[in-house]
């Protein structure tokens, strides 16, 4: 098939960027998209242009590292689903598909297609996490969980931080990724004893990256790769608001 | 008190005082809508004259009163701060984007339709409230009591079409704000469960974002046919 590709072109963080126009005339529709890129890249490597630098890693939909605003949706048309699992054969011959990074505030350009996620990892850090002692590791039943809820704490779990609901978000808000690593702690026991704590420190870091607020439209759940539900915003909303009215902290 | 100012200057923070200000307006529109259904007695106005005797002279009321100008203010205040913020999160836009594959239209343009509704606000003020309080009423006498003859003025008001038109755009505004609002409220608030999600929803998409807008709009229609001997 023959596609026309509008990528994304930026040389570095300091320098404007602008859609440069590429024709691929041999694309497989049994390519991945990213293979589609390789194809793309390798031909413009022979030419001794650079190539367009973009994000990828375990191409398997597990690592979230790809992060592509494809026709103007995160990670392409196909819903729950990365960029690595998206395939030529979503298009038809002759599409023009327009091919931008993430664009918010708190993730900016490092080239081309690639955008600094660090924002996530320093909520993470804030707060994403439960103190244990380490040594040699407990016995694995030895609290015992309800199997409804060790569900509920997979589905958050399930996240793969590779920040779509940002993308997809109008606001660029960072909710559905913030709430789902608060979820996946404060609905074990393991993270209950940290759970005020987190939830005020990890969304007063996701405020300070710059992140904007939840207008609660939904589109992050529906461009989310692992389809994290909004039950988790809400309760971050309940988590957060329960910390403020009643945790020990009161200098903010 | 710094926990607080902290809290309330926070993301969440903000989209609480949102929600806590917006339901307590979708709260205020139930009443003001049952109140003004006396403009369908077709008794010359003399029911609606005695409940807006009523509104302006009852001290509880007319301390809610000042709540909910207030809560007007400050929703509209923290929509500004809040969207302000939301846009400034996202300097360079996408070249292209597909938000429609996503969410609701409704739930991208709150902002626009709550500017629609805050210029409704002002005019509907301008016309009635600011004539009932600051202006020059007729007055009406029923059993021998005076009564400001608001209804007169409902009568001047929508018996111009263009004035009934507008009223009737900006009702479809407010459903399409609250067929996301009302539900997202309680969102903000973390009220999300499988037992009451599902009831807060219909509440929202058709007791106020359909059959509410639906009342207030029939209205200025019912006046102006009325006026006019249409019917």
């Amino acid at each position: 098939m023959k596609i026309t590709l509008k990528v994304w072109r930026q040389k570095n963080s300091n320098t404007p960027g602008k859609l440069v126009e590429y024709q691929l005339d041999n694309v497989s529709e049994d390519m991945s998209f990213l293979e589609m890129f390789d194809v793309l890249n390798d031909s413009l490597t022979r030419k001794g242009e650079e190539p367009v630098a973009f994000d990828h890693d375990c191409r398997e939909g597990i690592c979230g590292t790809c992060s592509m605003y494809i026709n103007g949706r995160a990670h392409g048309p196909q819903t729950g689903a990365t960029t690595c699992q998206l395939h030529m054969r979503s298009f038809n011959d002759g599409d023009t598909i327009v091919v931008e990074p993430w664009r918010a505030r708190a993730f900016p350009i490092i080239k081309d297609l690639i955008v600094d996620r660090l924002a996530f990892d320093r909520i993470i850090q804030a707060g994403g996490y439960v103190s244990v002692n380490t040594g040699s590791a407990v016995d694995a039943n030895e609290i015992l969980i309800p199997r409804t809820i060790a569900d509920e704490a997979m589905d958050a779990a399930a996240c793969i931080g590779c920040g779509a609901c940002v993308a997809a978000c109008k606001n660029a808000s960072a909710m559905l990724f913030v709430s789902a690593k608060v979820s996946q702690l404060a609905i074990l026991p393991q993270g209950k004893s940290e759970h005020k704590e987190r939830a005020e420190r990890m969304v007063a870091q996701m405020d300070s990256e710059g992140f904007g607020a939840c207008s609660f439209t939904g589109a992050c759940s529906v461009e989310c790769p692992k389809s994290i539900s909004l039950d988790h915003i809400a309760r971050l909303n309940r988590e957060y608001l329960g910390a403020k009215l009643s945790s020990d902290n009161i200098q903010g | 008190m710094a926990w607080v100012t902290q809290t309330l200057s926070s993301s969440l923070g903000r989209k609480v005082i949102m929600s806590l200000t917006g339901l307590f307006l979708c709260s205020f529109l139930i009443i003001h809508a049952a109140g003004n259904l006396q403009l369908f007695k077709g008794d010359g106005g003399r029911a609606f004259n005695e409940y807006t005797y009523f509104m302006t002279h009852n001290p509880l009321i007319m301390t809610v009163s000042y709540l909910l100008y207030t809560s007007i203010l400050v929703h509209a205040l923290m929509a500004f701060i809040l969207t302000r913020h939301n846009q400034a999160s996202r300097p360079v836009k996408y070249a292209y984007s597909k938000p429609e594959a996503n969410s609701e239209w409704s739930s991208r343009n709150m902002g626009i339709l709550g500017t629609v509704l805050l210029l409704f606000i002002i005019i509907h003020m301008r016309t009635f409230w600011f004539e009932m309080h600051f202006g020059s009423v007729p007055m009406a006498e029923y059993d021998g009591k005076e009564y400001k003859d608001l209804y007169r003025v409902v009568q001047a008001a929508f018996g111009e079409l263009w004035y009934v038109t507008l009223y009737v755009i900006c009702m479809v505004a407010v459903g399409y704000h609250l067929w996301h609002g009302f539900q997202s409220g309680f969102q903000t608030l973390g009220i999300r469960h499988k037992k009451y999600t599902p009831l807060i929803e219909f509440l929202g998409k058709y007791f106020f974002a359909i059959i509410i807008p639906a009342a207030f709009a029939a209205m200025p229609i019912y006046v102006y046919l009325q006026v006019h001997h249409i019917i």
